[in-house]
C-alpha cells in the first residue's frame, strides 16, 4: 500500500499543475453537490418544521355543504357538526383504529384586557386530549383539565406571545398564573401559559369547549372534530377508512353516504406520507443535478490520466518487462485516478460543508410572511454524515470509472512497442 | 538444454506481411555466453523478443528450462519474465523519476519482496557494481556505462535464468563498452550466469564463446570462439 501511494506521490508530483487543474473540476462538482444538498435540506428541514407540531396519526374533520341531494332535502345544504358526530366517533363502530377524539370551535377576534395592557387574540375552546394531539408545550401552569369542561369554567391558557404583550414585554410568566384577564363581560382566570410556535397556525389562547359553547350559545356545535388514531398504515386503508367514517357521519346528517362534499378529513398521515414521498424525489432529484456536473469533473480525470498514459507508455513498458502483470499497471493508474478524485472531492466536501455552515448562520432561520401567516423557509440548510458517506462512494466509484479506461489502455501495452517507443 | 527453439516462424502483419524468422532452431545449454549476430533486418531483434517473451512466435515449439512458452497469457508472460529472464537494453530503460537504488529493487517489488528485504538487496547488487555511491541518484545524473551497469544490476536481481543482452553497448563508447562487456565475461565466468547478447558488432560477439550468426530469418553458422579470435581486430578490442 505504502508502495502504490508512493508511485502514485511521484507521478502526481511531475504534473502538479495539470493535477490541481484537473481537480479543481472534481472539487468544484462535489462542492455544488453538497451545497444542492444543503438547501434542499434548509428546504425540508422547514417543511417539516411546519408541519410538525401536529401528532402524524391525526385526522382533522370539517363540515362542508352536501353535493347531491338526499332523502329528499336539497343539495347545498351546510353541515354543521355537533356532538353526536363526537360520540358516533368514539363509538365502537371506529374503535378498531380510532383512539383519543377531541373537538374545537374558534373565535375571534376579541380584545383581551389585564389591567392598562390589551391584546387582540383569538379564543378557541377545546378539549382537555388537544395537548397531546396538538403537541401544546406548556411553559407555565397547565392546560384545560376535564373539572373545567364538567364545571364550564371560565379558565383561560395564552400563548406565550400574548402573555408578553399582556405583561407589556416581560417574560415572566409565573407571576401571570391565577389572574383575571377579561374580555367583553367575561372574566376569565389564566391557567397556564404555552409556547408559542409562530412559524405556523394562527396564534390562539385555549378555554374550555364547554364554556365556550355555553357563553355563545352554540350548544352541540363544533368547527372541527379531530381524532388519533391507529392501525392505518397504506394509502388505501387510509382511503378506506375515510370512506366509511364519511359514510357514517354523512348519515346522521341525512347526506348521501357517498357524498365527498359534505365532510371535510384532513389526513395528517398521509399528507405525511405524501410529504416524505416529494421530499424524497426533491433529493433524489438534488443528487442527479450533482452528479451531473461532477461528472464535467470526472470526463476531466478520465482525460488526464489518458494522457498520463501515453506519456509513461514507455515507462509501462519497461514495468511489463522486468515482470510487472497487467492487473498491477491496472491497479497503477485505477489508484492514481481514485486519488486525484477523492482528495480534490474532500477538499470540495469541505467547503461545502463551510458553504453550508455560513448559510446556516445568515439564511439559515429565515422566515417569510405569507397570507399573514409567519412560514419557516430555511431551517438548518446543512448536510449530515450520511451525504459524507454517499458521496465517499460517489467519489471512489467515480475515481473508478474515470481510470477504468485509461487503465485499460495502459495494461494493453505491449513491452515491444513500448520499448520502441523512444521520444 | 535451458534453452531450445524448433522451427519457430515469425510474421508481421502490418500492411505488407513480413516473414522475418523461417524456422529458427536453436539450442543453448546452462551457463554458456552466446552472442546472436546479424545485420539489422536479418531478425535477431525479433528472436531476441522471442526469447524474451516479450512477443509470441506463430509457429515451432520454444521450451525454456523445460517448459514449453508458448499461448501463454499475459499474466503468465510477466511471471515467466521476472522470475526467469533478466533484461539489458541498448537504451538502459531505466526509470527516469526513480533513483538508481529504486529502479534496481523494482523487479522484486512486482515478486511482491517486502520493503527493507527489497532495498537490501538493491544496496548489494549497487555495491557489487560499484555504484554504491550512487544509489541515491537519478539516471539522468550518471554517465552510460553506470546506467548500463545499473541496468545490469537490475536484470540480476531476480537471480533468473538467463540475462538478454540487446545491443548493450550500442549507446556506449569504445572504452565504455569493453567495461561492460568485462564485467558481463566476469559474471559468466564467476557466477555461472547464462548470457545471451544480440550485437552487430563483431567485437562485441568475440567476447562471447559461441557466436550465432542469423541472416534473413535463419540461423547460419555458430562459431565456437572460446579462444576470442574470431574479431579481426583482435581479442578484447571494439572498434566503433
Amino acid at each position: 500500500m505504502k508502495d502504490l501511494f508512493q508511485e502514485i506521490w511521484e507521478s502526481i508530483q511531475r504534473n502538479k499543475l495539470r493535477t490541481v487543474l484537473t481537480g479543481f473540476a472534481v472539487a468544484w462538482g462535489i462542492f455544488i453537490l453538497i451545497v444542492l444538498l444543503g438547501a434542499g435540506n434548509g428546504l425540508m428541514n422547514a417543511f417539516m418544521r411546519n408541519g410538525d407540531e401536529f401528532a402524524s396519526n391525526t385526522m382533522a374533520v370539517y363540515g362542508g355543504y352536501t353535493s347531491k341531494p338526499y332523502e329528499g332535502l336539497q343539495e347545498g345544504r351546510w353541515i354543521e357538526l355537533n356532538d353526536r358526530d363526537i360520540t358516533l366517533t368514539e363509538s365502537a363502530i371506529f374503535s378498531d383504529y380510532v383512539d383519543d377524539v377531541t373537538a374545537t370551535t374558534t373565535k375571534g377576534p376579541f380584545v383581551l384586557v389585564l389591567g392598562d395592557r390589551h391584546v387582540s387574540v383569538d379564543v378557541c375552546g377545546c378539549y382537555p386530549k388537544l395537548l397531546e394531539i396538538n403537541k401544546i408545550e406548556m411553559l407555565e401552569g397547565r392546560f384545560i383539565n376535564p373539572l373545567d369542561m364538567q364545571q364550564k369554567r371560565k379558565s383561560i391558557v395564552l400563548s406565550a406571545s400574548h402573555a408578553q404583550q399582556l405583561m407589556n414585554g416581560g417574560d415572566d410568566y409565573p407571576s401571570l398564573i391565577g389572574k383575571s384577564v377579561s374580555w367583553n363581560d367575561n372574566v376569565w382566570q389564566v391557567v397556564g401559559v404555552y409556547k408559542t410556535d409562530e412559524s405556523t397556525q394562527r396564534v390562539q389562547d385555549y378555554v374550555p369547549l364547554s364554556t365556550f359553547q355555553l357563553i355563545f350559545n352554540e350548544q352541540n356545535y363544533e368547527d372541527e372534530i379531530i381524532f388519533t388514531f391507529h392501525g392505518l398504515e397504506t394509502e388505501q386503508e387510509n382511503e378506506q377508512f375515510e370512506r366509511n367514517y364519511k359514510a357514517v357521519i354523512n348519515k346522521s346528517h341525512k347526506a348521501a353516504p357517498d357524498d365527498d362534499g359534505a365532510l371535510w378529513i384532513w389526513n395528517r398521515f398521509t399528507q405525511n406520507q405524501q410529504m416524505n414521498k416529494g421530499s424524497g424525489i426533491i433529493r433524489k432529484a438534488l443528487w442527479i443535478l450533482g452528479v451531473l456536473t461532477l461528472l464535467g469533473g470526472i470526463v476531466g480525470v478520465s482525460n488526464i490520466m489518458l494522457i498520463t498514459v501515453k506519456e509513461r507508455t514507455q515507462e509501462f513498458g519497461i514495468r511489463k518487462s522486468i515482470g510487472a502483470t497487467p492487473g498491477a499497471i491496472m491497479k497503477l493508474i485505477i489508484a492514481e485516478s481514485v486519488t486525484i478524485t477523492a482528495f480534490f472531492g474532500y477538499i470540495g466536501m469541505v467547503l461545502g460543508m463551510v458553504a453550508c455552515e455560513i448559510m446556516k448562520h445568515t439564511v439559515g432561520e429565515s422566515s417569510l410572511d405569507m397570507f399573514g401567516e409567519n412560514v419557516q423557509v430555511f431551517v438548518n440548510p446543512t448536510v449530515g454524515l450520511d451525504v459524507a458517506f454517499g458521496v465517499t462512494l460517489v467519489l471512489i466509484i467515480a475515481g473508478t470509472l474515470a481510470g477504468m479506461s485509461p487503465a485499460l489502455k495502459a495494461a494493453r501495452i505491449r513491452p515491444i512497442e513500448a520499448l520502441h517507443d523512444t521520444k | 538444454m535451458l534453452i531450445e527453439l524448433k522451427d519457430i516462424h515469425k510474421t508481421y502483419n502490418k500492411g505488407q506481411p513480413l516473414h522475418v524468422l523461417k524456422g529458427v532452431d536453436l539450442e543453448i545449454g546452462q551457463g554458456e555466453f552466446v552472442s546472436i549476430m546479424g545485420a539489422s533486418g536479418s531478425g535477431k531483434s525479433t528472436l531476441l523478443n522471442i526469447l524474451g517473451i516479450l512477443d509470441n512466435y506463430d509457429e515451432g515449439t520454444y521450451y525454456l528450462d523445460g517448459q514449453l512458452i508458448k499461448y501463454l497469457s499475459e499474466k503468465e508472460a510477466a511471471h515467466y519474465r521476472n522470475k526467469m529472464i533478466g533484461f539489458v537494453f541498448q537504451s538502459f530503460n531505466l526509470i527516469s523519476f526513480k533513483t538508481a537504488v529504486e529502479n534496481v529493487e523494482l523487479p522484486l517489488f512486482y515478486q511482491g519482496v517486502g520493503r527493507k528485504k527489497r532495498r537490501e538487496m538493491a544496496m548489494e547488487y549497487l555495491e557489487r557494481f560499484g555504484l554504491a555511491d550512487w544509489a541515491l541518484h537519478y539516471p539522468n545524473e550518471m554517465s552510460g556505462g553506470q546506467k548500463q551497469r545499473v541496468a545490469i544490476a537490475r536484470a540480476l536481481i531476480t537471480q533468473p535464468r538467463i540475462l538478454l543482452a540487446d545491443e548493450p553497448t550500442g549507446a556506449l563508447d569504445s572504452k565504455t563498452s569493453v567495461d561492460v562487456m568485462e564485467l558481463l565475461t566476469k559474471l559468466y565466468r564467476e557466477e555461472k550466469v547464462t548470457i545471451i547478447v544480440v550485437t552487430h558488432e563483431s567485437g562485441v560477439a568475440n567476447c562471447t564463446d559461441k557466436i550465432i550468426h542469423i541472416k534473413d530469418g535463419i540461423i547460419g553458422e555458430t562459431t565456437l570462439n572460446e579462444q576470442h579470435h574470431a574479431s579481426v581486430f583482435g581479442t578484447d578490442t571494439i572498434i566503433k
